[in-house]
């Protein structure tokens, strides 16, 4: 790691303002940031620390759902009886997430902000060519080892995928994304890749997450997240779902349903094609696989990452039928 | 503030002084500033977990962590773990009556992961020591041995 100044910030407002000069950069769990410095992908000369600011790390119970400080851990989130009870799938997200160390560190507003596994992004050294980390230096991963890269949401000029399990449930579950002086639904929180893949979110110079809300629906209550990866614990998704579903009071005809998906796409990827396809519908294996089908009619594989054309929609069919009690 | 900090860290119920940089992660502070050489550094990248410490009774990753940022919060590093004597915590007992090592060199980082998974409520049965000890890897594989010893050490402690 390169030399960098050490800032302390004593409030929110100082900490904004401090983040607006060149090189500067916030650190919060420090699992992003000290990790993407030791690499050579971030070269911050001033690391700004906001973990001792108070007040942006509960987890509040609100009328319409719950609000979650941007500065809350992964872990205090998951130990939430209200989160595991009311948003499942958020809390089962958080579980099947990294490890418990590094649950005890990252902060929520941290974890949606986490940058793309993919190794030559993460290699600059073997690789100068990326277009996330060098704009116009073109993409070392096409016509590279692609297995663990996107198959939707791609583009010329990238294919790393989004690693993230939390923001897959919170898309799924219709999150707002609070920055203090605006809010901005999930689903326009992220942006797809095009031309500019250096530029992952809406987040402007000087904006903080301040706290995720996720209303509470019965979606909501009724949902899981079902993460499918090369091993057991401690690993990225292959492919992973979030989702949530409301029946009709018959039990069996779907009034609301909710899909996410994660390690497929180069942002958290919501299906709303499949969605449509099962609303009003009485669920049945066949028609959730033909449903899930559709997911990958313009997916775009590299070779290696072939396979998750194929598992994506095996992984939604199943959360489907997990959530729908038909496992 | 740029250059070299003078910052003052309670490590195992003692404060120690340092002279260091801002970029000085915690692993390194331990072990090149203070001769605490008992946490180790093995990726250095949040990935193995030989480097965890507690910090205020929870189990991180000292190799991502600053040092800066934990001045005023208690750590708790493998050398405050036996009592004064001498006598050695019963995790540490229990992983050497089950052999739950090879090397060794990752045996720290799980210990000090283990005493935390037995504090969380975590160690109930070998599948969730499994799950919740996955942070720290084994290249050894010792890891049939490290889940007996967990689950001894929770057994003892419960």
């Amino acid at each position: 790691m390169r030399a960098f100044s050490y800032q302390r910030a004593s409030s929110i407002d100082e900490a904004r303002k401090a983040s607006l000069q060149a090189g500067a950069v916030l650190l919060a769990g420090g699992t992003t940031v000290l990790d993407l410095a030791k690499c050579g992908v971030m070269d911050p000369w001033l690391v700004i620390d906001i973990t001792h600011l108070s007040g942006l790390s509960g987890i509040e119970v609100t009328d319409d759902g719950v609000t979650i400080g941007g500065l809350a851990k992964m872990s205090a989130v998951v130990e939430d009886d209200h989160i595991r009870s009311a948003f499942p799938a958020v809390a089962e997200s958080l579980s099947l997430a990294a490890s418990p160390q590094l649950r005890n560190m990252a902060t929520i507003g941290g974890n949606l902000l986490q940058r793309t596994r993919c190794s030559y992004f993460r290699d600059p050294g073997a690789f100068p060519a990326c277009n996330k980390r060098n704009p116009g230096s073109g993409c070392s991963a096409i016509g590279g080892v692609t297995r663990n890269h996107a198959v939707l949401g791609t583009s010329e000029s990238c294919i790393a995928s989004y690693p993230g399990d939390l923001a897959v449930a919170l898309l799924a579950l219709d999150a707002t994304v609070d920055l203090g002086l605006r809010k901005v639904p999930i689903d326009a929180f992220f942006l797809l890749p095009g031309t500019t893949p250096e530029k992952e979110t809406v987040l402007q110079d000087g904006e903080i997450i301040t706290a995720v809300s996720i209303p509470a629906s019965d979606a909501a209550r009724n949902s899981t997240y079902l993460k499918v990866r090369d091993r057991q614990s401690y690993e990225f998704a292959a492919a992973s779902a979030a989702v949530g579903i409301e029946f009709e009071a018959d039990g069996k005809t779907v009034r609301d349903i909710r899909i996410a998906l994660g390690g497929v796409a180069t942002k958290p990827w919501r299906a709303r094609g499949i969605e449509s396809a099962l609303i009003g519908k009485v669920l049945d294996a066949g028609a959730i696989e033909k449903a899930s089908q559709q997911l990958v009619d313009d997916a775009v594989s590299h070779g290696d990452n072939h396979y998750k054309v194929k598992l994506a929609p095996r992984v939604v069919a199943r959360a489907i039928m997990k959530v729908g009690g038909m496992l | 503030m740029t250059g070299t900090l003078q910052i003052s860290l309670d490590i195992n119920g003692q404060a120690h002084a340092l002279s260091i940089e801002p970029r000085v992660t915690l692993l390194d502070a331990l072990r090149e500033n203070l001769c605490l050489t008992g946490t180790k550094k093995g990726c250095d990248q949040g990935q193995c977990g030989a480097c965890t410490v507690h910090i205020d009774g929870q189990r991180v990753l000292s190799c991502l962590t600053l040092a800066v940022q934990v001045e005023g919060r208690q750590i708790e590093t493998i050398e405050g773990l036996s009592g004064d004597d001498g006598a050695l915590h019963a995790v540490q007992a229990a992983f050497v009556e089950h052999d739950a090592f090879q090397c060794g060199y990752c045996t720290p980082g799980q210990i000090m992961s283990a005493v935390a998974c037995i504090r969380e409520g975590h160690a109930g049965s070998n599948e969730e020591i499994r799950e919740y000890m996955s942070g720290n890897l084994c290249r050894c594989g010792a890891y049939n041995n490290i889940v007996a010893a967990v689950r001894q050490a929770a057994e003892f402690a419960s």
